[in-house]
């Protein structure tokens, strides 16, 4: 019999998550946990589910049913029916512990690179405006765009935006990073740079949920790999498994139209 | 033709009642121009709000200002208010009030419409990093909303100046009721109402132009 002494508590767990737009049942009972140095890239044709998952972690998209549990903290208040809500104002604080990619990159355009980034710190954080660049300075380096921080988004390559787009989140140090297809609306010759900022964060050991079309960086980076159809978690496993040997009929309906891809 | 004898220099003659009015002119205006403007927007931001409970007010009170007539308003609070209030309102007010509601009620369409055509991943982007929704209002959309709808408030803020000549029909100082005056007592009224007329325009001209300036301005962070 083996015991460990100190079971690794999730960042993130997920039970019974369902999500409905209206008549539209688009999750239909999601359980998941996220442990600390995961990479997790979430496949699926469009209209799986996998960019609403993604979005009602941080409560883009309110769930309609089910518990997120951050940290050992349940997340939202139970309500007497059972259910629960998420009042706008607690919502913040979560927030800045999970950090979120678009797949549209939405800088501020107003702002400078450099003000896009320190715009958390300073505005939600509060901290002094010296501490916020210098810390902002430090994110723009890792993304390879430090002599772009007085630029404004507009001067800025789709590529650009984007990797600025993830030095906002992590500016923040946020526990878990979510990614919703943030190299689709890329040029193909930009999508490299983005997925080599991506990678280099998953060799970090940095927590992450990305959802993407990119099999074969999915195979390469994520340590666990999830197949979703019709709202729900059809296939889960390592990504020799699922993208190599997969089980489910889904999965390998899914994987033969992408076989242009080369593992 | 008619020959007429252009007589300007009566109407100059009686500038201290022209400064008068000029005066009383700009009160009103700043008065509506804040007020009005700021009332707007938070009019505005209601009717955008996803509580029913503040947009119906909202659209009620848009659709009550913006289809009766200033003037009416106006006459209304002058004249009807006292009877139904236990206090008096003085033509400042009386023109002031009207002024600033039927302002309000244009410009809160002008918000609402700036607002909305911001793109909803400004919204998303701002609150992944924490924003709440006045943090978002005032450092992420309106800046960006503010130089969309600047051509339409500047608008509004000619129409506002325009409107304050509405309060002579009250009595109230200002430079038509001021220039009436003077058409009274000298019968000039062709010189003293082409006066007030320049007077606006010389006024207004150069905000125009400095609008323009600033708006361009603004383009160029595009």
């Amino acid at each position: 019999m083996t015991v460990d002494p100190t079971p690794a508590e999730p960042i993130l767990r997920i039970r019974g998550l369902h999500k409905r737009f209206g008549d539209n049942h688009v999750l239909r009972g999601i359980n998941l946990d996220v442990m600390p140095g995961d990479r997790i890239a979430v496949l699926g044709a469009s209209g799986s589910g996998k960019s609403t998952f993604l979005r009602c972690l941080n409560f883009m998209e309110i769930p309609s049913e089910g518990e997120i549990t951050l940290e050992g903290t349940m997340l939202g208040r139970a309500l007497r029916d059972g259910s629960r809500d998420y009042p706008e104002s607690t919502l913040p604080a979560v927030r800045q512990r999970i950090g979120m990619v678009f797949q549209q990159f939405n800088l501020f355009p107003h702002m400078t690179t450099l003000g896009n980034v320190t715009e958390g710190l300073r505005i939600v954080q509060h901290r002094d405006r010296a501490t916020s660049e210098a810390r902002a300075m430090q994110e723009l380096t890792r993304v390879g765009l430090a002599e772009k921080a007085q630029e404004y988004p507009a001067r800025l390559s789709g590529g650009q935006k984007q990797r600025v787009a993830i030095a906002r989140a992590l500016a923040l140090d946020p526990q878990l990073m979510l990614f919703d297809e943030p190299t689709s609306a890329l040029d193909p010759e930009l999508v490299g740079e983005v997925l080599g900022v991506i990678r280099s964060l998953a060799e970090e050991g940095r927590t992450m949920l990305l959802v993407t079309h990119e099999v074969g960086f999915a195979y390469h980076v994520a340590n666990r790999v999830i197949f979703m159809a019709d709202g729900i978690i059809q296939e889960e496993g390592p990504p020799d498994q699922v993208l190599k040997a997969p089980q489910n009929p889904r999965t390998q309906a899914f994987l033969a139209r992408h076989k242009q891809f080369e593992f | 033709m008619m020959e007429y004898n252009w007589d300007f220099a009566s109407v100059f003659m009686s500038h201290e009642a022209l400064v008068v009015g000029l005066i009383g002119t700009l009160r009103i205006f700043i008065i509506c121009l804040v007020a009005g403007l700021s009332l707007g927007l938070v009019v505005g931001l209601a009717r955008y709000s996803r509580r029913r409970a503040l947009r119906w007010p909202a659209a009620v009170f848009v659709e009550f200002f913006r289809n009766t007539p200033v003037l009416v308003q106006i006459f209304w609070f002058y004249f009807a208010f006292p009877i139904l209030a236990p206090f008096d309102i003085s033509p400042l007010m009386a023109a002031a009030l009207g002024i600033t509601l039927n302002s309000a009620a244009f410009s809160a369409e002008i918000y609402r419409g700036g607002i909305t055509s911001i793109d909803p991943g400004q919204w998303e982007a701002a609150r992944a990093i924490g924003m709440g929704y006045l943090q978002i209002m005032r450092r992420i959309i309106l800046p960006q909303a503010l130089r969309r709808m600047l051509p339409a408030l500047t608008n509004r803020g000619i129409e506002i100046l325009k409107m304050t000549t509405l309060a002579s029909a009250i009595a109230y100082g200002e430079l038509l009721h001021q220039a009436r005056l003077i058409a009274s007592i000298n019968y000039n009224p062709i010189e003293a109402y082409t006066v007030v007329a320049l007077a606006f325009f010389v006024i207004l001209y150069p905000i125009v132009r400095a609008t323009y300036a600033l708006e361009r301005r603004m383009a160029k962070g595009d």
